[in-house]
């Protein structure tokens, strides 16, 4: 059934994850040029090109969109650059979609890519006492895992988690990356490893810790009416939220040094990670029980356990139940991560959010291969990155 | 200031040291009184109902409870400084929920307080710190301590 909110998942491609020297362009250009070949469209059939910016490429990393159109040669398409942190993939399938849905486009490439030193990430370059991403490093030394200890602690506080739960997470997800080409990370991991592996940020240790990697992934998106008549329209996006937090933010989230007071405002009945998946179930009518996978961003796998609960898929308190009865576990009830997850992959900031859509979309067309989730009709994926941003994704079978 | 020690880059509005102690200083919506730490550069009220550009100066509570705790077992990438002819040294780092103002403030833990000394929910007092910076000179910023 066509639906009027709804965009068709026309072809997806990837580079592998990993540290292989090439210029984020290249890893970029693979991916494009295996997403157009997915979708069975030319180079030439793109109407518009979206990139997902790297902001440690220099000036074609701003252009990411004009810098692969480029590489591809000059076609005359517009494009359009953006730069939402870790929802920097997801928001450029937001602007794909909102030109499909207007009218103003059939045929759209997506594309993040990026290269990334390895080892903490770090603010921009420069003396810049007015930017807090430049504060939290300069006067608190607060490194991204820094505040994913943070939140990994009081996790452990709240809800009776442990170091050992976290680890059985790495051994889920490592499980799956060994069975997916794509990822980095292929070898699988056991318990003892993880719990040995050194302590980061207290209480994470190396291995619950997502590192930071090379990456690049694309997807043609298309209009129904174009899809159906090439006969490629088995797989639909039926919502993106890219939103922002709502006054006030009840949790110290990076890069901020602290929370919103909550003296003179009362905060919403969700958190903003939650209203990231809910606002999403929301707008296309689905919601946590029709989901057969869900790719969420576990930039720890505290993280992880979180997202079970922000998303719906449990009751607060019940994620590491879920975990340890193996429902989100690949052949489980709902599939957490089947791809791996950054676990498995590493972090390649722009190409991420697009990375979790084509395993989403190789998952709802059954071509997932090795760690193919049986009969999957419905799926999410959801992110979070610095500076307010965050994004929810609901892929679905036609 | 009482000893003399600069406030650390791009922290010169947000503590007070004097007679009265060593006190965090938040912005201070003048019309609806919503709070902001650091205190905002530009003006403007972080409520979204309100219009508001005025900001008064608001003491924050020096006491709170240990909301989450974390270290950093690693050297930090710059800009966090690295003092000359000096060891690196791991450090603890807490987020303290103040009552009051219903707010959550992170900071560095004083040096001598190491990670297993803390509990989430105990109680934590704000002490001036001190940051050494990548060229030897001392700069005032504001630490967490567990309560005596």
């Amino acid at each position: 059934m066509s639906r009027p909110d709804s965009v068709a998942v026309l072809g997806v491609g990837m580079h592998p994850w990993g540290n292989q020297g090439k210029s984020f362009v290249e890893y970029g250009l693979v991916a494009a040029r295996a997403a157009l070949a997915d979708a069975g469209v030319t180079w030439r059939d793109v109407q518009l090109v979206v990139g997902g910016e790297t902001i440690r490429n220099g000036y074609p990393g701003f252009v990411a969109a004009s810098a692969l159109s480029q590489a591809l040669g000059w076609q005359g398409a517009p494009v359009a650059s953006c730069y939402a942190a870790c929802a920097t993939g997801a928001q450029a399938l937001s602007t794909a979609r909102a030109h499909i849905l207007a009218g103003l486009a059939d045929v759209v490439l997506v594309v993040g890519a990026d290269t990334t030193p390895k080892g903490f990430f770090a603010p921009v370059g420069g003396d810049r006492p007015d930017d807090p991403d430049w504060l939290r490093f300069r006067l608190l030394g607060a490194t991204n895992p820094a505040y994913f200890g943070l939140y990994a602690r009081r996790r452990m506080a709240l809800r009776g988690s442990t170091e050992a739960d976290f680890a059985a997470v790495k051994v889920k997800n490592a499980r799956a990356g060994s069975l997916n080409p794509y990822a980095r990370f292929r070898a699988e991991v056991d318990a003892e490893t993880v719990l040995n592996s050194p302590m980061v940020s207290d209480p994470l240790r190396l291995l619950q810790i997502c590192a930071t990697s090379d990456g690049a992934a694309a997807v043609v998106l298309a209009s129904e009416e174009y899809a159906r008549r090439r006969n490629r329209d088995a797989v639909r996006i039926r919502a993106v939220s890219a939103i922002t937090p709502e006054y006030p933010r009840t949790v110290p989230d990076f890069p901020y040094l602290a929370s919103d007071s909550m003296a003179a405002g009362v905060p919403g009945t969700r958190t903003f990670r939650e209203s990231l998946a809910w606002s999403a179930y929301e707008a296309c009518g689905l919601g946590p029980e029709d989901l057969d996978l869900a790719e969420v961003y576990d930039l720890t796998t505290a993280m992880e356990l979180d997202w079970y609960e922000e998303i719906g898929l449990c009751e607060p308190g019940e994620a590491e139940k879920l975990l340890h009865d193996g429902v989100t576990a690949l052949g489980g009830r709902v599939p957490v991560n089947p791809s791996g997850g950054l676990s498995s992959f590493g972090e390649a900031i722009p190409a991420q959010a697009i990375a979790q859509v084509c395993e989403l979309t190789w998952q709802l067309r059954g071509d997932a291969g090795a760690h193919q989730v049986q009969g999957a009709r419905a799926g999410v994926a959801v992110n979070q990155g610095l500076f307010g941003h965050g994004a929810a994704v609901v892929v679905a079978r036609a | 200031m009482t000893d003399g020690i600069p406030a650390a880059p791009g922290t010169d509005t947000w503590f007070r040291e004097g007679p009265d102690g060593f006190v965090l200083l938040a912005g201070r919506c003048t019309a609806c009184g919503a709070l902001s730490f650091p205190p905002r550069p530009i003006p403007g009220c972080p409520n979204p109902d309100c219009d508001a550009l005025e900001q008064s100066v608001h003491p924050l509570s020096t006491t709170g409870s240990l909301w989450s705790y974390t270290d950093a077992r690693y050297v930090p990438p710059p800009p966090y400084p690295r003092p000359p002819d000096t060891e690196f040294s791991p450090y603890a780092l807490a987020a303290v929920e103040l009552a009051a103002e219903q707010m959550i403030v992170l900071g560095q833990v004083a040096p001598d307080v190491a990670v297993s000394d803390l509990t989430v929910g105990m109680p934590m007092d704000l002490v001036p710190g001190v940051l050494v910076s990548s060229a030897g000179v001392e700069e005032r910023v504001w630490n967490w301590r567990p309560s005596a």
